[in-house]
């Protein structure tokens, strides 16, 4: 059976793993390469590598973090952050990622989508939005670039289905009202998301407890879902959070 | 010597990667029938469009291939690498693949028992119905979690050596002698990834 995916994520900046609230508050949680093989050992699906400041001037130290990182990774890799064009997204392919996450350079551009599609495979390209919706309906949700500075106007769903058209492999929809929270996932907005595409919808922003995660699989429909800070301060580990999101009825990769 | 075909589809660097980490000292990533006929184990990896794989043909690769596992040599096809090895796929009707097993991938069908079914399947799938004679996935259990990533698959034959579930069986790896793939990543796949490789470098 398909299970349901974990999949952590890193946010890194400078070379060192951090983490904010609603996008602020950056604390230190360490080294990337040794995160990313500690949550791989621990049972998580797949690992995101975020490069959060994607500064030009940092994306030498961004190519040796995802070096480091892939040499013995043996699940899935995402990596993503000022990837801005095709010769971008193939430096980190071959520093070796699997998939790469673009969000505001394909709003920008989206022909951006198609064209690493050509070379690397629908399935390499992830198309990330960043989602506002404060008190309106889920499908109202807005879509915000440079790091969910800016409003587009674009409603999220409308967006997803072109990144869809357009050859995006998955669509990973962080919320910025949950970020950091630890309250839970925007349910709702992931449902829509996930009914107006075909393509797996990785939900992400909000994660605070295994039911948590449950609950986003369940009445989310996500295909993946995505934490950071959960794991980070010893929360718990990927290993202890799959056996109850398994015991709450869902899918999940057993045993690690 | 380890050739990895390289047909400009997808990223071969993981395949390569893996194959180093297991060992494996003398790998050569080329599009050279000569070295093909030479090596003493062909990769053929491989992630995308079916079409792609028309450069295979272009190149000698699909002549030379034919040679090599006529006298012996182990090939091992990953993902649409393992589609080759059939007629063909719907999604491509015009690129033929190798034939050396019968039949056409199909794609997903849109629905499965009256519910909505996507595509594509993407994700950690289980194996199950493991062949008991097969030497690819010796020693791997049944349920066994793999990672793959498609929209097409082959259908479940009798040389079909493990099968996953998703819409139905396909065929999750198909083993026939020497000629063997895999629908899945093995490079992705983690431990059970890293014990199919293996044993593939130990044939």
């Amino acid at each position: 059976m398909l299970t349901k995916r974990i999949i952590a994520c890193l946010d890194v900046r400078a070379g060192r793993v951090v983490k904010g609230i609603q996008f602020l508050d950056i604390i230190d949680a360490g080294d990337p390469a040794e995160l990313a093989h500690r949550h791989a050992a621990a049972g998580a699906d797949e690992i995101v590598l975020l490069d959060i400041t994607a500064t030009h001037e940092g994306r030498g130290t961004l190519l040796d973090t995802v070096k480091r990182t892939a040499a013995s990774l043996f699940v899935p890799f995402t990596v993503g952050g000022g990837i801005r064009s095709a010769e971008d997204a193939e430096a980190v392919f071959t520093a070796g990622a699997d998939k790469v996450s673009i969000n505001s350079s394909a709003i920008a551009r989206p022909e951006l989508i198609g064209e690493i599609g050509a070379s690397f495979g629908a399935q390499a390209v992830i198309v990330a939005i960043d989602a506002r919706r404060g008190n309106r309906p889920a499908h109202e949700a807005e879509v915000f670039v440079s790091g969910g500075r800016k409003p587009t106007g674009l409603r999220v769903v409308d967006w997803a289905r072109e990144a869809e058209q357009r050859g995006a492999g998955e669509i990973l929809l962080p919320s910025m009202d949950t970020d950091g929270m630890r309250n839970g996932f925007d349910c709702e907005l992931t449902r829509a998301v996930s009914e107006a595409v075909q393509i797996p919808v990785i939900a992400s922003g909000g994660a605070g407890s295994a039911a948590h995660f449950a609950e986003v699989f369940k009445s989310g429909k996500a295909d993946a879902a995505l934490a950071a800070s959960i794991f980070h301060f010893g929360i718990t580990d990927s290993r202890a959070l799959k056996a109850e999101v398994a015991a709450a009825g869902v899918p999940m990769r057993l045993p690690c | 010597m380890i050739a990895v075909i390289d047909y400009k589809a997808g990223n071969l660097t993981s395949v390569v990667k893996a194959l180093r980490f297991l060992g494996a000292t003398d790998v050569l990533v080329t599009q050279s029938p000569d070295d093909v006929l030479r090596a003493d184990k062909v990769v053929l990896p491989g992630v995308g469009h079916f079409q792609s794989t028309q450069l295979l043909a272009d190149l000698g690769l699909t002549q030379a291939t034919r040679e090599a596992v006529a006298k012996g040599t182990p090939f091992l096809g990953i993902c649409v690498g393992l589609q080759w090895l059939y007629a063909g796929s719907t999604e491509a009707p015009d690129t033929a693949g190798l034939a050396h097993f019968a039949g056409q991938c199909e794609r997903f069908p849109a629905t499965f028992e009256n519910s909505e079914l996507k595509s594509p399947h993407v994700g950690w799938n289980s194996l199950e119905n493991i062949r008991p004679d097969s030497r690819l996935l010796a020693g791997i259990a049944p349920g066994s979690f793999v990672y793959y990533t498609h929209s097409w698959r082959a259908l479940i034959s009798a040389d079909t050596a493990a099968a996953t579930l998703y819409g139905g069986p396909f065929t999750a790896a198909v083993e026939r002698n020497n000629v063997m793939g895999v629908q899945f990543h093995p490079e992705k796949s983690a431990e059970t990834g890293l014990k199919v490789l293996t044993n593939f470098l130990n044939l």
